[in-house]
């Protein structure tokens, strides 16, 4: 794992984009989650700031993804305080997140195999469609506006994400890549006010780590949206995120600005080892 | 070479978001719509009104609303014989228990009967899923015969068990031949698949879709998987509930409960998996399916003239309708739609090989 690798395009972007922090917009505290007896996650604490790009990285099975459906709702931990906007966050379900203005992509891609691009990312809009269900039926009046001026919507996130040309196309025909990019868009769709990013460069090559890289960077530069990011390739890790959190075995080893994460002695041996 | 979309642009996103956005298509769904409405009535015989024309609209339409269902939302069903007997039931009462009770009303009321007890048996579908909801719902089927054929207040305390209804009438038009028989069928069947169409190019039908495809993801983007289901369990059983009206008024007339046994769900199901789940075409393609190749294998000896008994015929039937059922679920496990649209893509670039 090399640390040290600067990847220059992401780097420039990233000097680029302002940056504008807010206040504290989630607040994570003492967090712990069990499965039976497994301990998934122990005590831990961080906290996302509005507009930032904050990392988590860590080796395989340190506990980032379920990190990410705690704050998201798929799971709900046994111990711990959430604090969004300012407020406790009661026990909630996914789709309450979701109402919060909180999205995500999944580690292996969780698109809805049997719709086209565009269904697929229209889907992210369900929460603004307001038409009922005779209205549907119709499609008349409310329904076929609704459907048109979300459909400008979604054809702006296509757009912005260059894929124009597999629009109507079933998302389990395209190539892998390309499916990650439409997962961004579903997410992006909702028009979230954060953003968790399950490992969104895991597989892919070179190019198109840089493409994910400058939507990431220009999703949180144009819309201002905080995005939670877990990825393994420390290059980019270190590049674009304001700040990391480490983790190892479902504790917090490290948190800081990725300079100081890069040089700490724990970050370093949960890595590489250390030798006995 | 003639079906192509080549030249045909959209400029706006309401030309390209209708039904049928190749003019071809609309031409070819014109042209049905001429033939089912004006030359059948004119050309059809009783017998094929009677004996295939009508099961089969009626069945398509029982088939479209369980397609929502299980080809749309994903949740495999084994009720739909009982949706449909809720459906007739009530209708039956209401018009025996009202006077003057018009037929469209009673036949929407039964619908909304059925989407009762479809919503009560799709609870369930909130904590299981697959094989285990179908044996759930297998549930919904055992009550409603046992219900219909024990309880006697739904059936008017009739003693043989056995209900009918006469003088149907429409806006004070009878539906007592078969050619108005079929052109009644035929105008809901048309009304509520262009509908079951509407819902499913909606957000509704994108949400039912997600919860089928992936259910975590699509509460991560903020739909409630209760509210998914139960609406598709409504919806589907609203529809099957108005195919069950059809099916006890019009076709059969008179009826005892054994006319929605497990049978008729299992033969519903065949029909949706046959036709291509999630596709309106696939429910019409199935239903075609299941009632013209029965009467086909039939008739095919007496058409070509080979002597063999009757009884030898109908075991024949059996064996070789099995068999294609086996052979098509082979060649194209998606069904016959999956089949037609595979056709309609080679016929865009025929007779060139790019």
């Amino acid at each position: 794992m090399d640390m040290t690798d600067i990847n220059p395009a992401a780097s420039d972007a990233a000097a680029d984009s302002g940056r504008r922090f807010g206040d504290v917009i989630l607040d994570l505290q003492n967090i712990s989650l069990r499965f039976g007896g497994v301990k998934a996650l122990t005590d831990i604490s961080f906290d996302v700031r509005e507009h930032e790009i904050r990392s988590i990285i860590g080796p395989n099975g340190a506990g980032k993804s379920s990190m990410l459906n705690v704050i998201n709702g798929v799971y709900h931990p046994q111990e711990g305080r959430i604090l969004y906007r300012g407020q406790e966050r009661k026990r909630l379900e996914p789709y309450m997140a979701a109402r919060q203005g909180i999205a995500r992509t999944f580690q292996n891609i969780a698109l809805f195999k049997g719709m086209s691009v565009l269904d697929n990312i229209m889907t992210g809009r369900n929460l603004m469609m307001k038409s009922n269900i005779l209205q549907m039926a119709l499609y008349w009046g409310r329904a076929q506006k609704e459907e048109i001026a979300h459909r400008e919507k979604v054809e702006e996130i296509i757009d912005f994400l260059e894929i124009q040309n597999v629009r109507k196309t079933p998302v389990g025909q395209l190539p892998y890549g390309l499916q990650k990019r439409v997962e961004l868009g579903r997410a992006l769709a909702a028009e979230p006010s954060m953003l968790l990013l399950d490992e969104p460069m895991a597989g892919m090559n070179v190019e198109e780590k840089q493409d994910m890289c400058r939507f990431i960077l220009d999703v949180n530069d144009q819309f201002g949206t905080t995005i939670v990011l877990i990825e393994h390739d420390m290059g980019v890790v270190m590049d674009i995120s304001d700040r990391v959190v480490v983790l190892d075995y479902g504790k917090k080893i490290g948190d800081g600005a990725p300079d100081e994460v890069r040089n700490n002695e724990d970050v370093i041996s949960a890595y590489l080892g250390t030798s006995h | 070479m003639l079906y192509r979309e080549n030249g045909q642009f959209k400029t706006s996103y309401a030309a390209d978001q209708q039904i049928f956005p190749i003019l071809q298509d609309r031409w070819a769904l014109g042209l049905l719509l001429l033939v089912a409405f004006v030359v059948m009535p004119l050309v059809g015989s009783e017998y094929f009104f009677r004996a295939i024309l009508i099961p089969f609209l009626i069945l398509a339409l029982a088939a479209l609303g369980l397609n929502i269902l299980v080809g749309y939302c994903g949740q495999i069903s084994l009720g739909t014989g009982a949706f449909m007997a809720v459906g007739a039931y009530a209708a039956y009462n209401f018009m025996v228990r009202i006077d003057g009770m018009p037929l469209i009303v009673a036949m929407l009321l039964g619908g909304l009967c059925a989407t009762v007890i479809g919503v009560l048996f799709g609870i369930p579908s909130l904590r299981i899923k697959g094989l285990y909801l179908a044996v759930a719902t297998l549930a919904a089927q055992f009550f409603t015969d046992w219900a219909f054929l024990r309880i006697g207040w739904f059936t008017n305390n009739s003693t043989s068990g056995s209900v009918s209804v006469a003088n149907l009438n429409v806006f004070g038009i009878p539906i007592e031949s078969p050619v108005s028989k079929y052109l009644f069928c035929l105008v809901v069947v048309c009304l509520f698949a262009l509908m079951a169409k509407n819902l499913t190019r909606s957000a509704i039908g994108r949400q039912w879709m997600a919860i089928r495809d992936m259910d975590v993801a699509a509460a991560v983007i903020g739909i409630r998987p209760v509210y998914a289901k139960l609406t598709a369990f409504a919806v589907s059983s609203f529809i099957v509930g108005v195919a069950g009206v059809l099916w006890a008024f019009v076709y059969l007339g008179a009826w005892e409960p054994a006319a929605f046994s497990i049978d008729r769900s299992f033969q519903l199901l065949f029909m949706v998996i046959i036709g291509g789940l999630g596709s309106i075409s696939g429910a019409f393609l199935g239903a075609a399916f299941m009632v013209l190749l029965p009467v086909v294998l039939d008739q095919l000896p007496h058409w070509l003239g080979i002597p063999i008994s009757t009884a030898t015929v109908s075991h024949l039937v059996h064996m070789i309708f099995g068999a294609l059922i086996v052979f098509f679920l082979i060649v194209e496990p998606h069904g016959l739609a999956k089949l037609w649209s595979v056709g309609k893509q080679k016929m865009r670039l025929w007779p060139f090989p790019h």
